[in-house]
């Protein structure tokens, strides 16, 4: 019946097919598995956070279609979302941008009807409230920008509508980060990082979307001044802090800004700096060179940040459906491990758990001893056995979350003081 | 070129063709050159003009003509403060360059007695660049730090009991590199000029009874000149654009209208971008035409 030729051109595509069959039948949802998935291509766009290659491969390997990433920064992330609906079919952005880029009608809403594990998406996304006592934190907190009013909503509603605005794909929690070495004793409030004990040892992030939340954390806890909401400031309370860290600046207080990753590493490392904003994966990263480095839990809280997946307004048809498949997979587990063993946190923590081993689920999530080594999903040892996480549980951390990062309405004011902030 | 051909047109018609072919030659002859500097200069500086009009929002731009930008701008203080540093930087680098580049340019052409040598030598200030810009600048970095090669050198030999902070991060740091990356382009030019003055006009400087001081100041210097100039046009125009080195060195601390650019784009306020460029690039071009004033660079060349 065939030749010869064939059989042998045809072998591995009949194996892939059957493989791909067998997965269909085993899982329930209804998937748009066929010849055409394979021909589908989804283009995702978004910060380098959660823009991994290994995710697009998985992609590859569980559904059939083809991801590509596109990592850009925050800024380019925003323009891109907002100006060129037709460049992209995800949109991974921050819960802040979506604030600003929703109103374009660029994205569309998603049914939650259609995401299987709707149900299981921690209530931070949801109604606010990680438990049912907790209280909502300043700024742009996820859940008051997460939900419309249908399919075309242009407009944010506070409950949950059932039309989502964004899937949470990745969140954390962020404070200072010290070293314990060189500073010698307990730091436990945002206010120490202006303490002229640290003169010239002190570094913030010159990103001033970020930059001016983590200066009104310090300036409540130096008990200045408390902000009715930190996330959306007057001209004046703008005026007020940035005052009070040039003041500081002329002081010598500061020994360096950071504006990248690897900026804030190097500067904590080297010890030229010993407290600072910074981020958790490079707090790891000073560690994993044998230097001590503590992402100091404090007081008044920490500064949260949450991002999601969005879908163009142009998406429809097979790639739509496609879409929601790789949400719902997105949700499903793998990259919620993948994501939760780096430091970060999943939407859907306990299926998270089923990618990751006991010890790595008590030490990242329920902060508890490791038992072994725990190393990251590329194989690298970040925590020897014994280590606990520093601010210990998933509760504990986004239980304490005093703020979201923010756009406010006088964001550009806000920008040309904070020129004026670097250039003094 | 005109006159010319009028008059030669109406004594001797018969040349006027030919004329006209060596004036339709120069034109093809010089087409290349102006097309490439209309798409690629002109072109992109007409276009900097126009949006330094435009509007901004937060994430778009739309065309307009309006002065908000320049308004803003020139009446911001912290703009005056930033070009005042640029200058600062652009002085002090200036001064350091010149005195460090003619002293090695000079130890080229006139210590160094063979031409082998002399080149040899030469391409061994060069080596520098077979690196990137990026590294050298950021190499400074664990050298100058608190914890860093140069502190604990001179802990080590108890010249100072506590880490000089000044080293990183600081003005000093900025001029350092400054001055380490862009020394070169006052060296080439001036060793360039250098190598062609007449050696006899120094023996007949000396043969009058001129000192070594003498020389150099009356007979060197003056014929330099030309060199000197064109190291200053390139050290000026290199740290007056300069943005990384500054954010680098400084550690995101100082500021100069390079990074206030930088700043802008970053936060899609390219209006704003495109006219503190404008008034960049008046600046740097009304510096170059004073320097302009005190040689002819096309005579002396």
């Amino acid at each position: 019946m065939t030749t010869i030729s064939k059989v042998r051109y045809s072998r591995r595509s009949v194996l892939k097919s059957g493989a791909a069959a067998v997965a269909a039948s085993a899982l329930p949802a209804p998937m748009v598995w066929g010849q055409e998935t394979k021909d589908i291509t989804l283009r995702q766009f978004g910060t380098g956070v959660s823009n991994l290659n290994e995710v697009a491969a998985k992609v590859k390997e569980d559904l059939g279609f083809t991801l590509e990433m596109t990592a850009l920064d925050s800024d380019s992330v925003t323009q891109r979302a907002a100006t060129q609906p037709d460049s992209f079919d995800i949109a991974d952005i921050e819960y802040w941008i979506c604030k600003k880029v929703w109103p374009t009608g660029n994205l569309q809403a998603m049914d939650t009807s259609k995401i299987a594990n709707y149900d299981k998406i921690v209530g931070i996304f949801r109604n606010g409230k990680l438990t049912p006592e907790s209280v909502i934190a300043q700024g742009t907190a996820p859940h008051s920008v997460g939900f419309t009013t249908g399919v075309d909503g242009t407009s944010f509603v506070d409950e949950e509508s059932g039309w989502m605005t964004l899937i949470p794909t990745i969140y954390n929690a962020d404070t200072l980060g010290i070293r314990p070495d060189l500073i010698g004793r307990p730091i436990s409030n945002w206010s120490e990082l202006l303490n002229p004990e640290f003169k010239g040892k002190a570094s913030i992030l010159d990103i001033s979307s970020i930059g001016i939340m983590d200066m009104a954390m310090v300036v409540e806890s130096m008990g200045e001044y408390t902000y009715p909401d930190k996330g959306n400031m007057t001209k004046e309370e703008i005026d007020m802090t940035l005052g009070i860290f040039t003041e500081a600046k002329q002081n010598g207080q500061f020994r360096a800004f950071w504006k990248t990753f690897d900026e804030s590493v190097n500067l904590m490392a080297s010890g030229e700096v010993v407290i600072q904003s910074m981020w958790s994966p490079a707090i790891t990263a000073v560690r994993s060179q044998g230097i001590p480095c503590v992402y100091q839990p404090l007081e008044e809280g920490y500064r949260s940040w949450g991002g999601g997946i969005g879908l163009s307004a142009s998406l429809s048809g097979m790639e739509l459906d496609a879409a929601y498949d790789y949400i719902n997979w997105y949700l499903s587990g793998w990259v919620g491990g993948f994501l939760m063993r780096q430091g970060y946190y999943s939407a859907v923590p306990e299926t998270s758990k089923n990618f990751m081993s006991e010890d790595e689920w008590g030490f990242w999530f329920e902060g508890k001893p490791a038992v072994g080594d725990i190393t990251n999903p590329f194989g690298q040892v970040m925590e020897k056995a014994g280590a606990v996480r520093d601010g210990g549980s998933f509760y504990d951390r986004m239980g304490a979350v005093a703020c979201w990062n923010a756009v406010m309405d006088e964001n550009q004011y806000m920008v040309r003081k904070w020129n004026e902030f670097v250039a003094a | 070129m005109t006159d010319s051909i009028a008059t030669s047109a109406a004594t001797v018609p018969s040349q006027e063709s030919k004329h006209r072919s060596a004036n339709t030659s120069g034109w093809l002859l010089a087409s290349p050159l102006a097309l490439v500097l209309a798409v690629f200069l002109v072109a992109p500086i007409v276009m900097i003009i126009a949006v330094s009009f435009w509007g901004a929002t937060e994430w778009t731009i739309y065309p307009a003509f309006q002065f908000d930008n320049y308004e803003f701008l020139l009446s911001s203080d912290v703009t005056y403060r930033v070009f005042v540093n640029t200058l600062k930087y652009a002085a002090i680098t200036w001064v350091f360059t010149l005195l460090i580049g003619f002293t090695v340019a000079y130890f080229l052409a006139f210590h160094v007695r063979s031409l082998t040598w002399q080149i040899a030598l030469f391409l061994l200030c060069t080596i520098p660049f077979w690196t990137s810009n990026i590294i050298r600048m950021i190499s400074w970095i664990p050298f100058l730090g608190r914890n860093g090669l140069a502190n604990s050198a001179l802990l080590s030999w108890g010249v100072i009991d506590e880490p000089l902070e000044w080293l990183l991060f600081s003005d000093f740091s900025v001029i350092l590199a400054f001055v380490h990356l862009y020394t070169l382009f006052m060296v080439v030019p001036i060793f360039n000029t250098m190598m062609r003055i007449d050696k006899s006009l120094i023996e007949a400087a000396a043969d009058a009874g001129a000192s070594g001081w003498q020389t150099l100041w009356h007979v060197i210097v003056p014929l330099t000149k030309p060199g000197i100039m064109i190291g200053t046009i390139f050290v000026i125009a290199l740290v007056m654009g300069d943005f990384i080195t500054v954010r680098f060195m400084s550690g995101s601390q100082s500021a100069n209208v390079g990074r206030m650019i930088q700043n802008d784009i970053s936060l899609l306020q390219y209006p704003s971008a495109a006219a503190t460029a404008v008034v960049l690039l008046c600046t740097v071009l009304l510096m170059i035409g004073i320097l302009l004033r005190f040689v002819d660079i096309r005579k002396e060349l």
